[in-house]
């Protein structure tokens, strides 16, 4: 088990509340930082700590805040990312449901150094339990005056609110998510500008993920350098991945970035290998991030074993490699067929868009049709080829990266698994059954003539 | 593939609306965690709230009343009610069952599961059972990839379901016979 | 003043003005470079915030700008991209690039009904002209069309949401013309719709330039409906003296029938003011306007078909016989 920052007591009785928080270290970041340090104190550690955005995106978080606009007079925000909606992921569910406190300390002390007085969670619908939990620990932080007015007698004021959406996808998108905070529809907004020029109510905003703002904690504790000792390369700290898919373990791990692929996926430290059959393929950050081969997953094409970390997984670039996205992983066992995942993918993209652009408003439907007619038996060889032309016109010209995310899995999907979309067309009857490959799985570089 | 069903857009034999005391008293709280001339930011946690005041769907009439609330156009309470997925723009059965059919789901058989509660319910993914106790509906990933497959009935996610599973909860929720909401604490 | 270059022809524009403005400047200072101006179906000049949504103005940026001269990495909305000193922009010389525009004219008109033979629309329709200059001859689409029924939106439009490509513009029209808007966009992802939601009229003064900025068939003037084809009227300029507007509009006639009152259009397809509903559907007497002469109309519209068929007419006459190969030859590489 490598260190955990964020887990290290998420089995510790009456961590939830205040009181045990507290007993367990908790709320030691604010002090340090409201007590000793300068905002931009706190910003250069979290750069030093090389830490990422862990919502998907990867982008460095100490940089982001630096593009914070300061304009003199106009407030800032501090907006958390709790709308946890990439398939495969559940780890801030996880975080948030189980230990709240540590989001409302990193927040706090996040919003010390970007000086922003208040700050929102704007969490999914879907988790409306969760947000009671969340205001729960807000009350309990306000009462016990880590919120509010002169914070520890430094002067520094603070509020947090959390915000319910309402099931769109779309709010995960930082911009879509202003929009939907401001009481509109999930319509990404068309940039530049930059939320952090103007973001929520046209105020200088920064938007991160829950995990992010959580690692915040750690890093100010124990310095960024500390932090950005574990890991490997530009993927310094840890990362919570959410397993879920054909393993024995499905869970949400806390994992030094680094961890070796192999490990991570059959080791029962973690996900304990496969369901009584055989590994298939891998969704390692999230549904938008390309599918790949079991073999590829371990292994780089060059032969190297894969890490979990940024760099690893995305290499070989979209050819052979993947991304470590949101870290919501899952595996594929050999009763799984490709075809049928990349159908329901894609419902799911259609189902989402918001509709505001028309590569993605009207692609993702038209790929959906046609996915929906190979799984059924019902497609034509070219039917491929029109799948590849069409996420290739969605990809890159999009205003936000929904369209992206619709295309990679079907790209990939195709890319490593073509010979499963031409076996549904040479043979319609055998794939009529839904669970066509769990009786029969699929061989690849078999010789079809003989099936 | 769940039926659309389109929404009811006019007020003919559907109830008049009024928020409760206690709901408007819970509105006027959440329009004032927003600065000042920011008050649309409390619409869609208010259209929970309409929703739970009104069997569980949103009627022109339970939106019209959130606009009043919030002095809105109606339209804009229109756009944005109709754009989340979460908010039932038709009536729904006492009990809404959302169930997970995203892919993560579906590797652990949640087609299986869909295909059960549709023969034991007797409705299709979008419809409602004819004594009005249960509305299915297929929705997309709920956060809840490692304990699937499972579905969400108001606050509560049932997780790791099975036939078996699935059948005792509609029995349960049957017994008990009382709506649940998003909302519910 | 900031350097742009657009397919290799340079310009110098007023800070912020955007890729597509100053490829119109272009197209404005010498008509031989017009070639060079994207194709806009959602932005609109006098709406703010419109612009971005319909993608097919997008171009590549090879160059950021002198300072930072990076390429962008992916196709940017030329209506929405403020130019940079010393950027260099990529349009009609990039195949790729075109590759992407007729992939994005494939997708608006994957659900567009093609009633043009019954479209009010038809010869001023701006995704007519754009699949035209810009799409593909046949569409790959098989699977059936979403549809909507038409509907009433008040004495004087129609909405027709089978044609509509939710470029946005008419709701910022209300937004920004009119005060309490009572339509919007109702759902969303493809089947999103303009609408009211409730049943509901359209009804201020300024509500008919939803018509005018709409690019489609999809809001149509009732008072015209099925009266004639645009391109058998006969358009004049007049003025009127109006209290709400600036009275300036022109009429479309039929002898000395006003068959319909429009906005004028710029080059673009915009509207140089903005007319108010009285003007457009109460005015219907040619008493009531001072005409100020003919329209001039753009040579590539349709509607200057009865000059067009002149020209063609002593071209054929002037013309050695007709070479029937090379015909079909002709016919072959426009159908592509």
């Amino acid at each position: 088990m490598g260190r955990q920052l964020l887990f290290e007591h998420i089995n510790t009785p009456g961590i939830r509340g205040l009181e045990g928080y507290r007993a367990n270290g908790g709320y030691r970041s604010v002090e340090k930082a409201l007590r000793t340090m300068s905002p931009e104190a706190v910003v250069e550690e979290v750069k030093a700590s090389g830490l990422r955005g862990r919502g998907g995106a990867g982008f460095p978080t100490g940089m982001k805040w630096s593009f914070l606009a300061k304009p003199p007079g106009v407030p800032r925000y501090l907006v958390v990312n709790a709308d946890e909606s990439e398939p495969g992921t559940f780890k801030d569910r996880y975080l948030m449901e189980r230990i709240p406190h540590i989001l409302i300390e990193g927040m706090i002390t996040s919003s010390f150094a970007l000086g922003a007085n208040t700050s929102y969670i704007y969490i999914r619908g879907e988790y409306f339990y969760v947000a009671r939990i969340l205001e729960q620990a807000i009350a309990e932080a306000r009462a016990a005056g880590w919120l509010g007015r002169n914070i520890l007698g430094s002067g520094f004021d603070h509020e947090i609110h959390v915000q319910v959406g309402a099931g769109a996808y779309i709010c995960g998108e930082e911009t879509a998510l202003l929009e939907s905070l401001e009481g509109k529809r999930g319509n990404p907004r068309i940039k530049p500008p930059f939320p952090a020029v103007k973001g929520l109510y046209g105020c200088p905003t920064v938007v991160n993920n829950v995990e992010t703002i959580a690692a915040v904690v750690p890093i100010v504790n124990d310095g960024g350098a500390e932090y950005a000792k574990i890991g490997v390369g530009r993927s310094t700290g840890t990362k919570l991945i959410s397993a879920g898919g054909n393993i024995k373990r499905p869970g949400v791990y806390e994992i030094e970035l680094g961890l070796s692929c192999d490990e991570f996926i059959n080791s029962d430290e973690y996900c304990g290998g496969v369901d009584g059959r055989a590994f298939k393929a891998v969704v390692p950050g999230g549904s938008s991030v390309p599918i790949v081969p079991y073999e590829l997953f371990l292994r780089t094409a060059a032969g190297e074993p894969r890490l979990m970390s940024y760099e690893s997984l995305a290499d070989g670039g979209f050819v052979s490699g993947t991304m470590l996205g949101s870290g919501g992983f899952y595996a594929y066992n050999d009763a799984q067929c490709i075809v049928r995942s990349t159908w329901n993918h894609t419902r799911f993209y259609h189902h989402e868009s918001c509709g505001q652009c028309s590569p993605c408003r009207e692609g993702t439907g038209w790929m959906e049709k046609v996915l929906e007619r190979l799984e059924h038996g019902e497609g034509r060889t070219e039917d491929i080829d029109l799948l590849w032309d069409i996420q290739r016109k969605i990809e890159g010209n999009t205003i936000c990266p929904l369209g992206d995310a619709a295309a990679w899995p079907v790209a990939s999907a195709i890319r490593h698994f073509r010979e499963e979309f031409e076996y549904h067309v040479r043979f319609p009857q055998k794939v009529k059954d839904p669970k066509h490959f769990a009786k029969e799985p699929f061989v690849r570089n078999a010789n079809f003539a003989t099936a | 593939m769940s039926a659309r069903t389109r929404p009811i857009t006019t007020t003919e034999g559907t109830r008049p609306f009024a928020f409760s005391e206690a709901a408007l008293a819970e509105c006027r709280a959440l329009m004032a965690r927003y600065p000042e001339g920011r008050s649309k930011s409390a619409l869609i946690p208010i259209l929970h709230i309409a929703q739970a005041e009104n069997d569980g769907w949103l009627s022109v009439n339970a939106m019209d009343a959130v606009a009043g609330v919030l002095g809105l156009q109606r339209i804009e309470v229109y756009e944005v009610a109709s754009f989340y997925s979460m908010f039932n723009l038709h009536p729904v059965g006492t009990y809404v069952l959302d169930v997970c059919r995203t892919t993560p789901c579906m590797l652990r058989g949640s087609d299986d599961v869909i295909a059960h509660l549709e023969r034991k319910l007797g409705v299709h993914c979008g419809g409602t059972t004819a004594d009005g106790m249960f509305t299915l509906k297929g929705v997309e990933c709920l956060g809840s990839c490692g304990t699937a497959p499972m579905l969400q009935c108001g606050a509560h996610y049932h997780e790791d379901l099975t036939i078996e599973r699935a059948d005792a909860l509609i029995d349960e929720l049957r017994a008990r016979n009382s709506r649940t909401n998003y909302t519910d604490r | 003043m900031p350097k742009v270059t657009i397919d290799g022809i340079p310009i110098e524009v007023p800070e912020g003005t955007t890729i597509l403005q100053a490829a119109r400047m272009i197209g404005e200072r010498d008509k031989a470079h017009r070639h060079v101006v994207p194709p806009a179906m959602c932005y609109y000049t006098k709406l703010e915030t419109s612009g971005g949504y319909c993608r097919t103005c997008i171009v590549k940026v090879t160059k950021g700008s002198d300072k930072d001269p990076r390429p962008m990495p992916k196709p940017v909305a030329s209506c929405r991209t403020a130019v940079m000193d010393g950027m260099e922009v990529a349009n009609t010389t990039d195949p790729e690039l075109l590759e992407a525009r007729k992939g994005v004219v494939e997708f608006l008109l994957i659900n567009h009904p093609l009633d043009c033979p019954v479209c009010d629309q038809a010869g001023e329709c701006h995704l007519q002209d754009l699949s035209y200059e810009n799409g593909k001859a046949a569409s790959r689409y098989e699977f059936e069309r979403r549809t909507f029924e038409p509907v009433d939106i008040g004495d004087s439009i129609k909405l027709h949401m089978n044609r509509c490509i939710l470029c946005y513009r008419c709701v910022k029209v209300a937004d920004q013309l009119t005060d309490g808007r009572v339509h919007g966009v109702i759902n969303r992802g493809d089947v999103s719709e303009i609408s009211t939601y409730i049943s509901q009229a359209v009804e201020n003064d300024m509500s008919g330039n939803m018509i005018d900025v709409c690019p489609v068939g999809a809001l149509t003037d009732r008072t015209f409906r099925f009266s004639s084809r645009v391109w058998f009227t006969n358009p004049v300029d007049a003025h009127r003296e109006c209290g709400t507007c600036a009275g300036k509009a022109v009429l479309w006639l039929k002898g000395n029938e006003v068959l319909r009152v429009t906005g004028r259009k710029d080059q673009w397809g915009e509207v140089e003011d903005f007319i108010c509903n009285t003007c457009r559907f109460d005015k219907k007497d040619l008493n009531a306007w001072k005409v100020e002469g003919p329209r001039k109309i753009d040579r590539h519209s349709v509607i200057g078909q009865g000059h067009y068929m002149l020209q063609r007419k002593q071209q054929l006459l002037n013309a050695p016989a007709p070479n029937v190969p090379e015909i079909a030859k002709r016919k072959e590489l426009k159908d592509r």
